[in-house]
């Protein structure tokens, strides 16, 4: 067991898998020689040299056109695209191109592939550098969705998200990179579609992702010793595959449910949730459903303005209580 | 036709030279098996029995030819919608082919993926790509499979001229050049995007091969309605790419006879033009060439006669398929085989 920051682990994690498989190659801009522009993938490219650890232009079309081809043909790509926001530029390959190549060709050809990103607010980069739009890749159908919380899970997941045989898209969080989490030793291999229940509680489900999972555990517990409302932590994790299961399961037992979104409102992934325990667990709840997300807003550069966009640990504990005591 | 300019060596004059008898007799066939088979697909479009869109290479049989000829086994062919020559090129059945266009069980995708998606991965067609542009960097990444595995496979990309007015030609051609990366680019130049002359959209004269020096390339201009030459060109692009030499860029001047999908007659043509083009019909000049070399016609009969029949039984059998079965709506959406996206 080590403490790892959560930048360190997305190397730990790629070195993992590179190690174990020689068709696991990484590509993306300032990625190799300078170890990323958020330091995330240091020393990959002095262990696994230059066939394996690219630099590329400033050409998104090109970073995911090639991976996807390389992924047909037989390889394993990380792709790297340094900032969500910067999907807006490559979304053919998202969207038409490697979620929908096996449909369309009839099960004929494949794209394992994983597609890297910094995603999400904190760093007072404005409207088109701290977007969370998980939500952009959600809504298509041939993709997979994950967004890890904590350095442990970035390991796990983005191992699983390699071996993985469909095309992953893997949602790092920027203001996470700096965290810290205890870390096991040896091999790290987690598996999409599962949530966590992070910390157990019998008054009101809250479900989050990502950055809003640690805001979400502190908002529980400030619930819990300042007004003894006990709050279950659900870590989504993986919005597809949607482990529905483990949400249902806990609505059962809550009857309550909350989510934590850093997206902008409309058809954030809070919203699909929400509509799936309305149709399959309605006579479960015992009062309306709440989202809890960044208002319906481009995000502003200024930090006190950011600060207050982004769901915080007092607006979560002051809208859980409101609903609770209502 | 504009002006051919950096030709490739002029076709020889003799059956017996690089290319030889074999080749040219197979490359005939090929361009009478495109040219029937894309007729036949109008021709059931007029009888609904094709469906949806269809860009036909009526008048283009030539590039798909001389390209695919010249490949190996190995050699991977990326498509635009307009793929069907591309598709038959690589040795795909006609009936999948025409199956697919009816959206039949029995078409290469069994109606999943229609006419502007033509895949089969058995012939190394890597797919048919419908959004300009998307499959140049495609095709860089299945040459980087090459380049890191050693094997001596090339990706070789077709697209028309409008694709070079579209951000992923030049992220595709700058990182394909930068990596060396053993791709082949080949501009099908028709003279039109879609409806509109491609010079009244372009900033220089021949829209790929001016802008090759921009990468590092050179300027090749082919004469592509010369299967011969066409031939020639792809198979010295090839020698190179796998040689460890990088990209080349091709552009093949040529013409389609169609317009630019079933729904467009093409009247924005000026008149004359497409008369002028028929003149330099890719099979009107090889028929004449294997004339010269001695080939007797009753041998061009034949094929001729061969290739008709063919494509006669695979609308006979695409039009007693049946539709495909409901059931495949929601399979191989991942590879599970599957849809499901919880549990």
């Amino acid at each position: 067991m080590a403490e790892l920051t959560y930048r360190d682990a997305v190397a730990r994690g790629i070195a993992q898998e590179m190690t174990r498989d020689p068709d696991v190659v990484f590509l993306g801009e300032d990625v190799a020689k300078a170890g990323g522009v958020f330091k995330a993938t240091v020393g990959l490219f002095e262990q696994f040299g230059p066939l394996r650890v690219r630099d590329t232009p400033i050409s998104e079309q090109a970073i995911l056109g090639a991976a996807m081809g390389a992924a047909m043909t037989g390889l394993k790509p990380i792709a790297e695209i340094m900032f969500s926001d910067f999907f807006a530029v490559c979304f053919d390959y998202i969207a038409n191109e490697f979620a929908k190549s096996r449909y369309m060709s009839n099960g004929q050809l494949k794209c394992p592939l994983v597609v890297r990103t910094g995603n999400g607010a904190g760093s007072r980069f404005g409207a088109q550098h701290s977007q969370s739009v998980e939500n952009w890749c959600m809504m298509i159908p041939g993709l997979k969705v994950v967004a890890p919380s904590n350095p442990r899970d970035v390991i796990g997941l983005l191992a699983a998200a390699v071996r993985d045989p469909d095309p992953v898209i893997f949602f790092e969080h920027k203001s996470l990179y700096a965290t810290k989490g205890e870390v096991p030793d040896g091999e790290i291999v987690d598996t999409l579609g599962s949530a966590k229940i992070l910390r157990p509680g019998k008054d009101a489900t809250i479900l989050a992702l990502a950055l809003m999972v640690p805001r979400a555990l502190q908002a529980a517990e400030k619930l819990k010793s300042e007004h003894g409302i006990d709050c279950e932590v659900v870590d989504v994790r993986s919005l597809v595959p949607l482990d529905t299961q483990t949400i249902l399961g806990s609505v059962a037992r809550t009857h309550r449910l909350f989510t934590v979104e850093e997206n902008p409102r409309l058809c954030g992934w809070g919203a699909e949730i929400v509509s799936i325990v309305a149709d399959e667990a309605f006579y479960d709840l015992d009062g309306p459903p709440v989202r809890i997300t960044t208002p319906h807003i481009p995000l502003p550069a200024a930090d006190i303005l950011e600060d207050i966009a982004l769901p915080t640990v007092d607006r979560i504990a002051e809208r859980v209580k409101r609903s609770l005591e209502s | 036709m504009a002006k051919v300019e950096d030709r490739a060596a002029a076709p020889s004059a003799s059956l017996n030279d690089d290319i030889g008898e074999e080749m040219r007799l197979r490359m005939y066939r090929m361009q009478v098996e495109l040219r029937e088979a894309e007729q036949r697909a109008f021709d059931l479009f007029l009888q609904n029995l094709v469906k949806g869109t269809s860009h036909l290479s009526l008048g283009q049989e030539a590039v798909a030819t001389g390209f695919a000829a010249a490949m190996k086994p190995g050699d991977l062919s990326f498509c635009t919608y307009r793929g069907h020559a591309h598709t038959l090129a690589r040795g795909v059945a006609i009936e999948k082919v025409l199956g697919e266009l009816m959206q039949r069980d029995n078409g290469l995708m069994r109606g999943k993926g229609g006419s502007m998606h033509l895949t089969s991965v058995d012939h190394g067609v890597m797919g048919s790509y419908a959004i300009i542009g998307a499959h140049l960097p495609i095709a860089c990444g299945a040459a980087w499979r090459a380049q890191y595995k050693g094997s001596k496979d090339v990706a070789v990309c077709f697209f028309g001229d409008g694709t070079t007015n579209i951000g992923a030609f030049h992220e595709a051609l700058n990182f394909a050049s930068v990596w060396k990366l053993p791709v082949i680019f080949v501009c099908e130049n028709n003279l039109y995007m879609e409806y509109t002359p491609i010079g009244d959209v372009t900033a220089v004269q021949h829209p790929a091969a001016d802008r090759a020096s921009a990468y590092g390339l050179p300027r090749i201009i082919i004469d592509g309605n010369d299967a011969d030459e066409v031939f020639r060109a792809a198979s010295a692009a090839y020698e190179k790419a796998r040689a460890g030499g990088g990209p080349s860029l091709i552009e093949c001047m040529t013409y389609r006879y169609s317009g630019h999908s079933r729904a467009d007659p093409a009247k924005y043509r000026p008149e004359g033009e497409l008369d002028k083009w028929k003149e330099r019909d890719p099979i009107k000049i090889y028929r004449e060439r294997l004339k010269q070399f001695g080939i007797k016609e009753s041998i061009i009969a034949d094929i001729d006669a061969d290739v008709k029949r063919q494509v006669d039984d695979a609308t006979e059998k695409c039009k007693a398929a049946p539709m495909p079965p409901l059931d495949i709506l929601t399979t191989d959406v991942y590879a599970d085989g599957g849809w499901a996206w919880r549990n």
